[in-house]
């Protein structure tokens, strides 16, 4: 190539000094890696020369992109983006990592920007070209994505010729097109179910959708004016923040913006080194969760047809440096279901939950990706090894996955006196009501209601979890209002009330999670279905804590109700709130009344009547129960929160009525009876090393049922580390060993086997 | 940066802080001295002499024993183990493993399955403190959950030596 040549190269790429992105993309990670900086910077000569510029740029970018979001989701027609706010923004540098994020759910800092990387990677620049008014869209999981129903808008942002940047915007929409309707689907087992994907592609130019696209994207999914608003949210925030960071380089100067970008992400790195030595110790913390796959009795093909378990062991390291260590090493197999993650979603859905515990600040940018490591073991569930594997309700088991790092934290917190800060973990957000049809209007539809935002909090060491509050994946979580949800489903609420004993038991309490009574009405052609944790919680108590409950299921077809409504005679109204002695049977007549463990379903038809319970989880608590004041055990009771029988067998309360009707706590008779408690302890207790020879028995004799076999012979396939810990602990022979193949179920799909290997 | 006085940590200790105070010490950068103050409070309140290194738990702490072990003891006086070990091995387990022991919990439909998943309560031998619960699968080794490097802990980030027996 003659000098001329190259030259007239260099001048069409688009990447600073005539670079290539692909080439920007190496440099930095080159650079970053070879001096443990972000861009090599080892100082922030900016930031040093002029902090208040620098602060004074910072201020009005983030402003910008929570501005952005703000006006933006006005757009938005959907509920679950208008009142839920299940939408980000974020502004990257020129090779796709993040600089600054608004608020929402920010997982999406980190999938965006592998969006971004992928299209460097893939060569965009030379085919189908990155031009300045191009628009992009993406929603595959294995690029980029949680699950499908994140649809992406990416914008190139230029200054004279030259990529500056570029900025993404996401947003939760309500049905992609998969195999039933509502956004995260339960009967996906592959890809090819998942619904509509879009990877990485070029869906406008001159900031103008092309026709194409427009018709197509409409024609592929149920709701098309809920997608067609939600994708005019994502451009006009985009647009809006392209426009800020001109205004900024207008002002400031291209130079000035260059280096600010990368002195930000590197001082984002700083930050969270900072937070580590703050609040944490140097050390190693294992903790483990759970999460239940009952498929054997669900319609879906053959080979998914299996109950297994989702298992996540996470060993963090605290090194001394302040480098921050994830290791899931003993994870097992991706499965056929629709709740296996990618590698993104994981470590971009971890700081998701750092944002509201270790780096409760705005900094939220790719500089804490810098600061720390993250081991995912290939084939597993959250780094799989095949194309075909379904996401679409990834967060079935990443919420749970994360539970466990809370009581990593927290452990810390706690031993270095910051109680405060202290966690015993996130809820289950479960039930995900879901579904479609025909509905109020008349018009095919999909739903997904997002109540679940508003799930009890963990307990802290210092008081109780909030009652139906939050959600881990969107730190802004809100149960919406009744009025808006009714007009986005056809379906009444009957009820929405606290419901008893969700929150975990301890000194301190999780928050307690409440529950929707909605009867179907005005619908066509609906089902529903139910999504979330039933025979396992998958969080844990913290220090005494218990789990907070898990879940069931209620359904009710065939319903006398509207007879019942016509002759005004009362029907079931408020909450299951002892589903030991149920009260709604004895208010109606109905052809099925379902109350099972079994909360993952696929499609049933409800008709219009048809009852449908909507379950939001507790949070797990804090401390041995029998240390919670009396006084709170009063107030559980008066405000609907406690059973009065779990009162007396799991606080040790002597609990009476006075004449008004009000729960009274004796605190006398209560301390005498807890120490009798504390006696049945000791004499029902056994030294652990006794009760590990009777479970060591039942492992040589492999007495468990096919689940848990399933989940342990898929991480020992995965992991011969994990399984030698495990026949290390329990004392095994080194013959004994469990496999996939003589369980006797499908074994679609499981390729690697690493203690096949080594006989 | 952040100053609290000991009463406010006490506060803390107890549960019985004002939330306001509770959510600027959330919202606020952190007091450097919290440590120390917490666990000269915390020393002030156990009915042995045996310097904390570290607390490990709502009632128990790694401590210095006279011979330069390192102990994990309950507030109670009960000495576990060494601190290298899991002192969950040296406690009194109980195991909620079928749906009996479960509903004492939960009311049936709320409580895990237990073929499913089974709940382990640990107590301490000497005070039946419920000291942890752990909520896993059939056949789960026990996870030795909490394994801090004391030495780097003091040395390299609070850069001081660690305390000696007195």
């Amino acid at each position: 190539m003659t000098i001329t040549e190259k030259t007239i190269q260099s001048q069409k790429n688009i990447g600073w000094h005539g670079k290539t992105l692909k080439q920007m993309r190496k440099e930095i990670d080159e650079i970053s890696r070879e001096t443990g900086h972000y861009a090599g910077l080892k100082t922030l000569p900016l930031k040093e020369s002029y902090p208040i510029r620098y602060e004074k740029i910072f201020s009005k970018l983030r402003g910008g992109v929570v501005h952005a979001r703000e006006t933006a989701k006005r757009v938005a027609a959907s509920p679950i983006v208008e009142q839920e706010g299940e939408l980000c923004f974020t502004l990257y540098t020129p090779e796709g990592d993040s600089i600054v994020t608004s608020t929402g759910i920010i997982i999406h800092v980190g999938t965006m920007g592998a969006a971004i990387k992928y299209m460097i990677k893939n060569d965009y620049e030379e085919n189908p070209g990155i031009e300045d008014g191009d628009i992009f869209c993406n929603n595959d999981c294995q690029i980029g994505n949680v699950h499908p129903c994140d649809v992406h808008t990416i914008v190139p942002i230029f200054y004279e010729g030259e990529l500056i940047g570029w900025v993404g915007g996401v947003t939760h929409v309500i049905d992609v097109g998969a195999t039933a309707p509502g956004s995260m689907t339960v009967g996906p087992v592959s890809r090819y179910d998942d619904g509509y994907q879009v990877a990485c592609r070029k869906i406008g130019k001159n900031d103008t959708l092309l026709k194409d696209w427009l018709i197509e994207s409409q024609r592929s999914v149920r709701t098309t004016k809920y997608w067609l608003l939600d994708e005019r949210t994502r451009v006009a925030g985009c647009h809006m923040i392209r426009d800020l960071v001109l205004d900024i380089v207008k002002e400031e100067g291209v130079d000035t913006y260059k280096q600010f970008i990368r002195e930000v992400i590197e001082d984002g790195r700083r930050g969270f080194v900072n937070q580590v030595k703050t609040l944490l110790i140097p050390g190693k913390y294992r903790q483990v969760s759970f999460v239940d796959v009952p498929y054997k009795n669900l319609d879906v093909p053959p080979y998914a047809r299996v109950n297994t378990i989702m298992h996540a062991p996470t060993e963090l390291t605290v090194h001394k440096d302040g480098k921050f260590q994830i290791d899931f090493e003993g994870v097992n197999r991706w499965g056929w279901h629709s709740y296996n993650a990618t590698p993104v979603s994981i470590t971009s859905g971890i700081w998701v939950m750092m944002s509201q515990t270790l780096i409760p600040n705005d900094r939220v940018n790719d500089g804490a990706y810098y600061a720390s490591q993250f081991d995912l073991p290939y084939g597993s569930w959250l780094n799989p090894d095949d194309i075909r594997t379904a996401h679409s309700y990834a967060w079935h088991f990443l919420v749970s996955a994360w539970s466990p790092l809370w009581r990593a934290l927290s452990r810390n917190y706690f031993a270095r006196g910051y109680l405060e800060e202290v966690n015993a973990g996130n809820a289950n957000t479960s039930n995900w009501l879901q579904g479609g049809g025909y509905n109020q209007f008349n018009e095919n539809h999909a739903v997904n209601s997002f109540e679940s935002a508003a799930e009890g909090v963990g307990a802290s060491a210092v008081r109780d979890g909030i009652n139906h509050a939050a959600a881990i994946w969107n730190p802004e979580g809100d149960m919406g209002d009744m009025e808006i949800w009714e007009l986005a489903e056809p379906l009444l609420y009957l009820g929405r009330s606290i419901k008893p004993n969700t929150a975990g038991y301890g000194k301190y309490r999780g928050g307690s999670g409440y529950e929707t009574l909605r009867m179907v009405y005005g619908a066509k052609d609906w089902t529903m279905f139910f999504m979330g944790n039933g025979y396992m919680s998958s969080d844990c108590g913290l220090m005494g804590g218990y789990p907070a409950a898990s879940g069931y299921r209620f359904e009710a077809h065939g319903t006398n109700l509207k007879e019942r409504i016509e002759k005004r005679l009362p029907i079931p109204t408020g909450g299951d709130s002892d589903p030991d002695n149920p009260e709604y049977d004895t208010l109606m007549e109905a052809k099925e009344i379902i109350r099972d463990k079994q909360s993952i379903t696929t499609e049933t038809i409800f008709e219009n009547y048809d009852l449908y319970l909507n379950y939001l989880r507790g949070g797990p608590g804090f401390g041995d129960p029998l240390e919670r004041k009396p006084k709170m055990i009063e107030d559980d009771l008066n405000e609907g929160l406690l059973l009065p029988r779990y009162a007396e067998s799991v606080y040790g309360a002597v609990v009476s009525k006075n004449e008004k009707g009000k729960y009274i706590v004796d605190e006398k008779a209560t301390e005498k009876r807890r120490k009798k408690i504390r006696k049945e302890r000791l004499k029902r207790g056994v030294p652990v090393k006794e009760w590990m020879e009777q479970e060591r028995q039942k492992i040589l004799n492999k007495e468990a049922a096919v689940q848990v076999r399933h989940m342990y012979a898929g991480s020992f396939a995965l992991s011969e580390k994990f399984a030698n810990e495990f026949k290390q602990f329990w004392n095994l022979p080194t013959e004994w060993h469990l496999s996939e193949d003589e369980l006797g179920v499908p074994t679609f799909g499981a390729k690697i086997n690493h203690q096949k290997k080594t006989g | 940066m952040a100053q609290y006085d000991r009463k406010t940590i006490e506060e803390l200790i107890d549960g019985t802080i004002d939330f306001y105070k509770l959510k600027e010490m959330l919202s606020n950068f952190k007091d450097t001295d919290r440590f120390d103050k917490y666990i000269s409070i915390l020393q002030e309140r156990v009915p042995w002499d045996d310097p904390i290194l570290l607390p490990a738990g709502l009632h128990l702490y790694i401590v210095l024993k006279p011979d330069g072990k390192r102990v994990v003891k309950c507030d109670c006086g009960h000495e576990f183990c060494e601190a290298s070990d899991n002192w969950k091995l040296h406690a009194l387990i109980h195991v909620r493993d079928t749906e009996e022991k479960m509903v004492e919990l939960y009311p049936k439909l709320l409580a895990p399955d237990p073929e499913w998943q089974v709940i382990r309560e640990y107590y301490c031998p000497n005070c039946a403190s419920q000291l942890e619960v752990e909520a896993v699968t059939p056949w789960y080794p026990i996870l030795k959950d909490f394994e801090p490097d004391i030495d780097a802990f003091y040395n390299e980030w609070l850069k001081r030596p660690i305390p000696q027996v007195k």
